[in-house]
């Protein structure tokens, strides 16, 4: 693996969108892009527990490797993010209370999106070192944002249009999605 | 009180059809979305994910009384990681070709909402045999969608079935099937599909009432 960190970016970013070419973190993608307004601080407290998962990931990948004990990887993980979100609903909480009550059961549903674990799980597979790892979570994250706030931002102008009854919700929403994914296509080979 | 034979096929059918969790629930759309760009994908994700699933909701019920309530999500998604694991290299052990086809996708069976979703909703709460029932319906509810879901997008992108050509030689495939809009488009149609039905459903007891009773 000889990417540059600048490549990674970019490929996790757009060329190879977490949600749009991936399809991980589906589910927020769907339940919480109604709004603009939840749908950047999801984005961002996603990043975060991304980022930290990914650093966390690492360092327990050296230490099961060493100790021969790589059948205990996924479960390792999962235990690491699920303690992350944890973190991020009690500070969240405490300095936040109306984020928290807006991104109500999205929050620690953070846990099983599996663009989370989907960082953590790559960048094993993809043997990435310590910088090419971080670059990937935050432009993984980077990306899980910037599709979260395009998907949220055509929803709100639909709000008004004049949809047919049977198309509404999640039809329309997939709709949308699989035009914006059309879109990310162009980018296809930016990454090199 | 014994539940007849009746009510249990109600009860696996629950999951088949009025509560299908990829049609009507729309949960575990990663997995349903990513390795469907075949039938056969398609099918062993989803007899990946009935093994995990079954496995766990089982595992779950007999352990209901004795897993404290403030720790039961992190329980379940530890019961649930291991028989990933389980899964994950059972297929590697089975076909090599088919676990680098599926990928990190075999892994990411862990967070599929479906199955901590049904730890949580009805494992938790219900003896062994209603759950090892439910958990059935929801797993063939969820392969028979994944299947849905490849069976279009391959007769479509690749012009095949299974792997066996359809058409003739001068067919010209519809390739943006099995790229990712692909799979938004096809799960976007069925559940139009979907949703015309239930609205029909909803409209007829209104023009003919002697059908409103089930």
């Amino acid at each position: 693996m000889h990417e540059s960190a600048a490549q990674i970016f970019i490929n996790a970013f757009l060329a190879n969108n977490f949600v749009l070419a991936m399809f991980l973190g589906l589910c927020p993608f769907i339940g919480v892009s109604g709004k603009l307004e939840t749908a950047v601080p999801m984005g961002v407290a996603s990043t975060f527990v991304m980022l930290v998962a990914s650093l966390c990931a690492f360092g327990i990948n050296i230490l099961l490797a060493h100790l021969g004990l790589e059948f205990l990887r996924l479960i390792a993980y999962i235990v690491i993010i699920a303690s992350t979100v944890q973190l991020v609903e009690m500070v969240l909480k405490k300095y936040s209370p109306g984020l928290f009550r807006a991104l109500g059961i999205y929050l620690p549903l953070i846990t099983t999106n599996c663009a989370v674990l989907g960082v953590a799980l790559f960048q094993t597979a993809r043997e990435y070192d310590f910088v090419q790892s971080i670059t990937f979570a935050v432009g993984a994250g980077a990306g899980f944002t910037l599709a979260l706030v395009l998907m949220a931002s055509v929803r709100e102008r639909l709000t008004l249009s004049d949809v047919p009854a049977v198309a509404q919700g999640t039809a329309l929403s997939l709709m949308l999605a699989g035009i914006l994914s059309l879109a990310f296509m162009g980018f296809a080979g930016l990454g090199g | 009180m014994n539940a007849s034979t009746t009510e249990r096929w109600d009860e696996f059918m629950e999951g088949i059809w009025r509560q299908n969790p990829l049609f009507v629930m729309v949960l575990g759309l990663c997995p349903a979305l990513a390795v469907t760009v075949s039938a056969v994908n398609a099918l062993s994700m989803g007899l990946a994910t009935t093994f995990v699933l079954t496995c766990s909701c089982v595992l779950v019920s007999l352990l209901r009384k004795l897993i404290p309530k403030e720790v039961r999500i992190a329980t379940y998604i530890v019961i649930i990681a291991t028989f990933v694991t389980v899964v994950d290299y059972l297929i590697q052990a089975i076909s090599l070709a088919l676990y680098d086809a599926l990928g990190a996708f075999i892994q990411l069976i862990v967070v599929n909402c479906i199955i901590l979703g049904r730890a949580e909703a009805h494992a938790s709460k219900n003896p062994l045999l209603p759950t090892l029932i439910n958990a059935l319906g929801m797993s063939a509810g969820f392969t028979l969608g994944l299947f849905a879901l490849g069976a279009v997008r391959e007769i479509l992108g690749a012009g095949t079935f299974f792997g066996i050509a359809l058409f003739g030689a001068d067919f010209q495939p519809w390739v943006v099937m099995v790229l990712p809009p692909g799979g938004f488009f096809v799960l976007g149609a069925w559940l139009l599909i979907f949703a015309a039905i239930a609205r029909r459903k909803n409209a007829r007891p209104l023009s003919s009432p002697a059908q409103g009773v089930r």
